[in-house]
């Protein structure tokens, strides 16, 4: 344990805010290259990076898992299918007791993969689509990716893989169809995940016309409340702050129970900020993975008690705990201020008052870009209609 | 974060504390400063055990015969029916199971 102070009369979930000794889960992305590239990639992938670890190098973090007794990881990327180790790596990781849950847009889930992934224990699938219909999906994730989605879930059940798991970004335009998306999952008698869009990577452009506007985020809560099955990642937390709270710790736990390595080992504190300010270090140094967390001193600050800043006088702040420090980030606010999608509305207000300060730049990343660096625009023509305001 | 995707429901199992009972096998246990965690492997589910004599008492039902003996064993008298309410609890999320 990283922290000096005692803290064993501490309700639980102030314990988790200083820190565990290994993290519960951890976001592992495998690769940089997609053959997708959606509007709102939070880590702005497209390209392979030639410094990615190697199948060696990912299988001595997996020991370290083990050591650590991380009970499972979130692999996404880029799109981790596309590593050519990928099964290689699965495998090792559930002979390790390290459970594996991972992200796909199910380009290349073929019916002989599904049958594969069937036949392994301790491993979920979250297929991606961010529309209930075709059309709302591949504005955000690019022609024809709807269709590859419904033909990776066909292939899952078709191979008998039993309940994976339907993941959507919720948007400005998809959260009109959250029923929509429950008789999707309910005829695969799959699970929907739904999680909160955060302004990250290429997000950052995206973030102003797709994230749901205040009364669809009050909605989307009530919607939520009524259904404790559908999972959430504990994403939503900051919509806490509207009554009962949802279902989860929530709490922000980047550096604390959960942290994010890059496809160069890289350790980031959250699984939504691949950005200098919140890297701890490199599975690759001394000490690998275990050294970081332990003692980065990122991470021991992190574990320190937090300010509430501009939120100390808001009565709700026990509730939702200023939000997500990535969406603060990312949209240029102070980190000891409201979330920016408070809903109070005062991280409106907050980012009317921004006003000067130069505006969040998507990073290119690793986007797909032309022979002159410039990235290349996403797949199709995006159009978003103009948000109607209530 | 991604760290409470442990939702989906289990069927409540009736706990019987006449019966033998022991960490789950699919059940993995870290200690933590609070107590411990508890992942299970086949519910996906994460728990938490909330103090060190809860892990003490759950880590050593399966050298008693039976619950109630391994609660007479180690809990002090006045503090048993909370900690057997508490095992009911890990019996219904199948964190400990009928040996």
């Amino acid at each position: 344990m990283s922290v000096d102070a005692p803290i064993e009369n501490l309700p639980l979930r102030q314990r988790f805010t200083r820190g565990l000794d290994a993290p519960i889960c951890l976001t592992w992305e495998l690769t940089y290259a997609c053959n997708l590239a959606c509007v709102h990639c939070l880590s702005s992938s497209g390209r392979r990076d030639p410094l990615e670890l190697t199948p060696a190098e990912t299988l001595h973090v997996v020991d370290e898992l083990a050591d650590m007794r991380v009970f499972y990881v979130n692999i996404g990327g880029g799109e981790p299918m596309l590593r050519p180790d990928f099964f290689d790596l699965l495998s090792y990781a559930v002979d390790h007791k390290v459970g594996v849950k991972f992200s796909t847009n199910g380009t290349r889930l073929t019916a002989e993969r599904a049958r594969r992934l069937a036949g392994m224990d301790y491993v979920d699938v979250q297929i991606s689509i961010d529309g209930a219909l075709a059309s709302t999906n591949d504005a955000v994730r690019g022609e024809g990716s709807f269709a590859a989605a419904r033909t990776a879930m066909d292939n899952l059940a078709a191979a008998d893989f039993g309940q994976f798991k339907i993941s959507v970004v919720v948007t400005r335009e998809n959260v009109t169809q959250l029923d929509q998306f429950s008789t999707i999952a309910e005829s695969y008698g799959a699970q929907l995940r739904l999680t909160r869009l955060r302004p990250s990577g290429r997000g950052v452009d995206a973030w102003d016309a797709l994230h749901p506007t205040a009364d669809q985020q009050r909605m989307l809560y009530h919607w939520l409340l009524e259904r404790p099955d559908v999972l959430t990642g504990d994403s939503f937390f900051h919509l806490s702050a509207l009554g009962e709270p949802l279902d989860g710790l929530n709490l922000c736990g980047a550096g604390r129970v959960v942290c994010l390595i890059d496809p160069v080992g890289d350790v980031y504190a959250c699984p939504f900020v691949i950005d200098d300010e919140f890297l701890a270090g490199s599975v690759r140094q001394e000490g690998g993975f275990a050294r970081v967390w332990r003692q980065s001193d990122l991470f021991r600050s992190l574990r320190e008690p937090q300010s509430a800043g501009a939120c100390a006088s808001c009565g709700s702040y026990d509730a939702c705990q200023g939000g997500c420090m990535a969406a603060k980030f990312f949209t240029g606010l102070p980190l000891d201020g409201p979330d920016p999608e408070c809903v109070f509305g005062h991280g409106e207000d907050a980012l009317a008052a921004r006003g000067s300060g130069p505006a969040p730049v998507a990073a290119v990343g690793h986007s797909k870009v032309d022979r002159r660096g410039v990235p290349l625009p996403v797949p199709t023509p995006v159009r978003f209609r103009t948000p109607a305001r209530a | 974060m991604s760290v409470t995707d442990e939702r989906a429901p289990v069927p409540a199992l009736a706990f019987d504390p006449d019966l033998a009972w022991g960490v789950h096998p699919q059940v993995a246990l870290r200690d933590e400063s609070f107590g411990a965690l508890a992942y299970h492997y086949g519910t996906r589910r994460l728990l938490f055990l909330k103090s060190r004599p809860l892990v003490e008492l759950v880590s050593s039902l399966d050298q008693y015969e039976s619950a109630t003996a391994a609660i007479v064993a180690v809990v002090p008298p006045e503090q048993r029916p909370a900690y057997r309410r508490a095992l009911a609890r890990l019996a219904a999320s199948e964190v400990i199971g009928v040996r």
